[in-house]
């Protein structure tokens, strides 16, 4: 089998107020069906070991999660060797509930926003509330970012994953490098750290 | 800008995280009808200076249609509700009755 590659081949970006990375190749299955649905949600939790996601959270095991994307769609991140696996576990216990589940990872890409200003850069990008108090870990949220759509969720404090279309990686990681670059901080929350 | 307020994912955000969908309640007119309705059904449309009823979709969120009623002269977002349904809740009416009373939308008040 062919060895899988990011878009980017893990592009970074350290110079600006945040560092922007391209990650490593990420694991996703989409899952679409009725979230109410209780072999839905079993399948879901067995394959991935998380508890089920609430309305606009992600929820995470010792190595996967599971995203809430809509009231009929989840996405399950999980190590991208892992999908085929996984992904027979869900089909398993799926059964014969109306449902999808499909492996999108080659469809889709994940970079990464970190640092004490991290939150600035998303800001800039998205029509989102991202005060400390509005948007925490834990959160999931899929939105525009510029020209196109995204979804990210903070693994941390300082820490954004974002997730795109894979033929838009590039894009995607260059407004995120703008909108980082030096200088640039917005300065209307308070710093982390305390810095200026 | 419109605040909108997704009434599936509960999400807020301007308008642009979602795609207007035109005029909402709209009773389809299909090969039984005569040329006259059909005409109307496809193009005539309400262009209030006032309160107005949209469908709307979160495109960029998460992809579900909804309705929205809203003031197109001072963009207030009277609020959103369920794609299935085919007129305006009581609550959504009594809400811009207190807003706006008197108000008139095609047979709807
Ligand atoms: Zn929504």
């Amino acid at each position: 089998m062919s060895e899988p590659v990011t878009a980017l081949g893990g592009a970074v970006f350290e110079t600006g107020i945040a560092t922007v990375r391209e990650e490593p190749v990420q694991g996703m299955i989409t899952l679409r069906g009725d979230l109410e649905d209780s072999a839905v949600r079993a399948a879901a939790i067995g394959a991935s070991g998380a508890e089920m996601p609430d309305r606009g959270t992600i929820t995470t095991s010792e190595d996967a999660s599971l995203a809430w994307m809509s009231p009929d769609e989840l996405m399950l991140l999980c190590p991208h060797g892992e999908v085929p696996e996984r992904l027979a576990r869900l089909q398993e216990g799926l059964g014969d509930a109306h449902a999808l589940a499909v492996n999108v990872s080659d469809a889709r890409a994940l970079l990464s926003v970190v640092g004490p200003k991290a939150r600035d850069v998303l800001a800039k990008l998205c029509p989102v509330d991202l005060s400390p108090g509005a948007f925490t870990p834990g959160m999931f949220r899929r939105t525009r970012m510029a020209q196109v759509g995204a979804a990210f969720w903070m693994p941390t404090e300082e820490t954004f994953r974002v997730v795109c279309f894979r033929s838009q990686t590039q894009y995607v990681f260059d407004v995120l490098t703008v909108a980082a670059q030096k200088g640039s901080d917005v300065g209307i929350w308070p710093d982390p750290t305390g810095g200026g | 800008m419109l605040i909108l307020t997704c009434p599936v994912c509960g999400v807020t955000s301007e308008e642009t995280e979602f795609h207007a969908g035109g005029e909402a309640h709209l009773t389809r007119v299909g090969p039984a009808g005569d040329e006259e309705a059909f005409g109307d059904y496809l193009f005539t449309r309400e262009n209030p200076r006032g309160v107005h009823f949209e469908r709307w979709r979160h495109v960029y969120g998460c992809g579900k249609w909804f309705h929205a009623a809203r003031c197109t002269t001072t963009l207030e977002v009277f609020g959103t509700y369920s794609a299935q349904t085919t007129e305006p809740p009581q609550a959504i009416r009594d809400r811009i009755s207190q807003k706006r009373p008197g108000w008139i939308w095609r047979d709807f008040a």
